[in-house]
């Protein structure tokens, strides 16, 4: 395996590559919730499968660095066992599933249930930056509804939500307001980790290899999930607790048992659901 | 139950083993090698070439060896080795009027200086299985062959007589005067558009002077500029470019095209390091280039005359080159005034969705867990359910007072 890894520069990207990203990264920080157009890389992994987090985390990695990769809250889901795997060989440092151990977590969709701190980074993947593309196609179009902060159409499609189903239709990529500026999509997270951006101590990193473009918010930032006064933003919840830890405050995934359609609710966020197992165990 | 998403590790482990014995295949077959590849299936390395934006034959073989000839992915794995690689400069513009021509058509004229060259070619060919070459042996004669062997002679003859390609990239205005230099005199192949330039029925290009951009280093941004278009083009996916290229001729954007030239070849690439103040050859590059002649009807300033579309691939690539040229003459549409109806004239429809490693890598990333979205959007369906169940029966009630003016598709639908 080292041998393969040799040949390539810490953490597979050259220098060039990144201090281009770094910089891009420094003017993101500094505009919280802009899309900062950068020189997006091939990645061997393919697009579409967390080339944009990739290139961000291997931009800011260290030597003393402890990384923690998850997909849909799990470590080891494939992908991000691939994208852990990835780094432990072209950098060497070391990895951990533990949230208050690491110092950057690149993630696929969710934010750790644990409050983060002032000295982690998290690293989104995204697919999509842009959240009004769905509603206008165009960049050029967006581009400037973006610069002159017409963000009308975004409230429009919130409030046919409303008139059509009685409440917002967005359960994930639920778009916010950055810093009182720049509507920004925090990459598709579950809406119930929507609040957990507002006035993080961790400062948030979004990469998207495709699109080429990379965003940030900075820590301690205010980031407002869109809404209506008579329509207040909420988050999901679920009638059952964890079968596993039992709780009660976290984002449950749904496993099918057996098929005669019996179910069961899981913690998604699998290192907070071992962390209250083994609690739960020492307290006994 | 919740082990099934535990043990990723082994699995991708044992995934991995299971790919390299199903692109092995049975042993007792000899494997390929590289030289096999390189030699035996020019055509799909100078694809992979071109689309993997890296001209490297060996390289391009392996990548298909390693992919098992899944061309896709022997691109990807082309343009994930390019991008790790330093560039340490630009070469001087290709100069193709001096190309050794292998093949050179015109759809234009009968004949014209240089004549038609046909060389190696799928064309005129009966599409009848060679059984032949299943029985490995070589192909029957009544196959193509003599006419191969005549047409080759005729480029060993042109090559003889042609002058020897000049170190044009000496002289700075060279590329300016080579269209004319050749056609004057008469000796090699000059370019056909160029002699539709000396009547003025081309519209003349001009060269922006402007730093090329390299797409590969900086995102693309919009409105784009015809260097980044013809970039992304030439490392388009070639299905997408055929496709486009093609809903021009049916009507989406059409632009009466005319195959004005097809050139394939090999050209010189000359660069000029910076600690030199001139330029030196770096070796022998085998390219396609096509040239479209378009019409144009002419605005209030502008008389009607020709326009062209450009499309240029590494290796022989004719299918590829002829779509790039018909979608790079539709994207100039802003550029004609023309009015912007279809698909293939839209640059962000265009640019944005033509690169094959970008659309697989997003198209098979539905392959990967969605648990949490697809959690959330079940409690949401379940919700809006849960409402509709309930305005359902409202309405129900509703319809049984008014019965008589509910159309019968409505009564269905309740």
């Amino acid at each position: 395996m080292n041998a393969i890894a040799e040949p390539y520069n810490f953490a597979y990207l050259d220098e060039q590559t990144k201090r281009m990203i770094r910089r891009a990264l420094l003017k993101a920080v500094a505009i919280p919730g802009y899309q900062v157009p950068f020189g997006g890389r091939e990645m061997p992994l393919p697009y579409g499968w967390g080339t944009g987090g990739m290139q961000l985390t291997a931009a800011i990695l260290g030597r003393d660095d402890v990384l923690k990769v998850i997909d849909q809250g799990a470590d080891d889901t494939t992908n991000a066992v691939s994208i852990r795997r990835f780094f432990s060989r072209t950098a060497g440092v070391r990895t951990t599933v533990d949230t208050t151990e690491a110092t950057v977590i690149q993630t696929r969709h969710r934010i750790p249930e644990k409050a983060l701190n002032n000295d982690q980074i998290m690293v989104f993947q995204v697919p999509i930056p842009e959240p009004l593309r769905f509603i206008e196609p165009s960049e050029t179009e967006t581009k400037t509804m973006h610069a002159l902060n017409d963000y009308g159409v975004m409230h429009v499609k919130l409030y046919e939500d409303i008139a059509r189903y009685g409440h917002i239709a967005t359960a994930y990529a639920y778009p916010v307001l950055v810093a009182g500026r720049y509507v920004m999509d925090p990459s598709p997270i579950p809406k119930f980790d929507n609040p957990k951006l507002n006035r993080s101590a961790a400062l948030m990193l979004f990469g998207a290899g495709r699109e080429k473009r990379l965003y940030a918010i900075p820590p301690y930032t205010d980031v407002a999930s869109l809404d209506f006064e008579d329509h207040p933003f909420e988050v999901q919840k679920w009638e059952h607790s964890c079968a596993i830890c039992g709780s009660t405050e976290s984002f449950l995934d749904e496993i099918i048992t057996d098929d005669k359609g019996s179910r069961q609710f899981v913690c998604s966020d699998t290192d907070y659901c071992a962390q209250r197992v083994a609690q739960a165990e020492v307290t006994q | 139950m919740y082990v099934a998403v535990k043990g990723g590790e082994t699995a991708i482990e044992n995934a991995h083993r299971l790919l390299d014995q199903k692109r092995r295949g049975a042993t007792d077959v000899p494997p390929l090698s590289l030289a096999q590849i390189a030699q035996q299936m020019p055509l799909a390395v100078a694809r992979v070439m071109s689309e993997g934006s890296l001209y490297d034959r060996e390289l391009a073989a392996l990548a298909i060896k390693q992919s098992a000839g899944d061309l896709l992915e022997a691109i990807f794995l082309l343009r994930a080795y390019r991008t790790t690689l330093s560039r340490y400069c630009v070469s001087r513009p290709l100069h193709t009027t001096s190309m050794q021509v292998e093949r050179r058509i015109s759809a234009t004229y009968k004949d014209l200086p240089g004549g038609q060259l046909l060389g190696p070619t799928f064309d005129y060919t009966h599409r009848l299985l060679d059984f032949t070459l299943q029985a490995e042996g070589e192909p029957s004669p009544a196959s193509q062959q003599g006419d191969v062997r005549q047409a080759q002679a005729a480029v060993d003859e042109r090559a003889a007589t042609q002058q020897p390609a000049l170190p044009d990239a000496l002289h700075p205005d060279a590329d300016a005067q080579a269209d004319t230099a050749a056609g004057e005199t008469g000796q090699g192949f000059p370019r056909v558009l160029g002699l539709l330039a000396q009547e003025g029925l081309m519209r003349e290009e001009t060269d922006s002077a402007q730093p090329v951009p390299d797409i590969t280093r900086e995102p693309l941004d919009f409105p784009s500029n015809r260097m980044q278009r013809l970039q992304a083009l030439a490392r388009g996916d070639e299905g997408f470019l055929l496709a486009l290229g093609y809903s021009t001729q049916r009507g989406y954007g059409r632009n009466h095209p005319f195959a004005g030239e097809i050139r394939i070849g090999f050209t010189e690439v000359w660069l000029e390091p910076e600690e030199l103040d001139f330029a030196v050859p770096a070796g022998d590059i085998e390219i396609t280039e096509c040239e479209m002649v378009n019409q144009f009807v002419g605005s209030k300033d502008q008389p009607a005359q020709f326009t062209r579309g450009y499309g240029l691939a590494f290796g022989y690539n004719e299918r590829k080159v002829m779509g790039m040229a018909l979608v790079d003459r539709a994207l100039r549409a802003a550029e004609y005034d023309e009015e912007i109806t279809s698909p293939a004239q839209q640059e962000e429809f265009v640019l944005m969705h033509c690169d094959n490693v970008e659309a697989a890598g997003f198209v098979s990333h539905l392959k990967l867990p969605h648990y949490v979205d697809f959690q959330a959007e079940l409690e949401l369906i379940r919700k809006m359910r849960k409402r509709d169940a309930q305005a359902g029966s409202d309405q129900e009630q509703r319809q049984e007072t008014e019965a008589g003016q509910v159309p019968p598709q409505k009564e269905k639908r309740a």
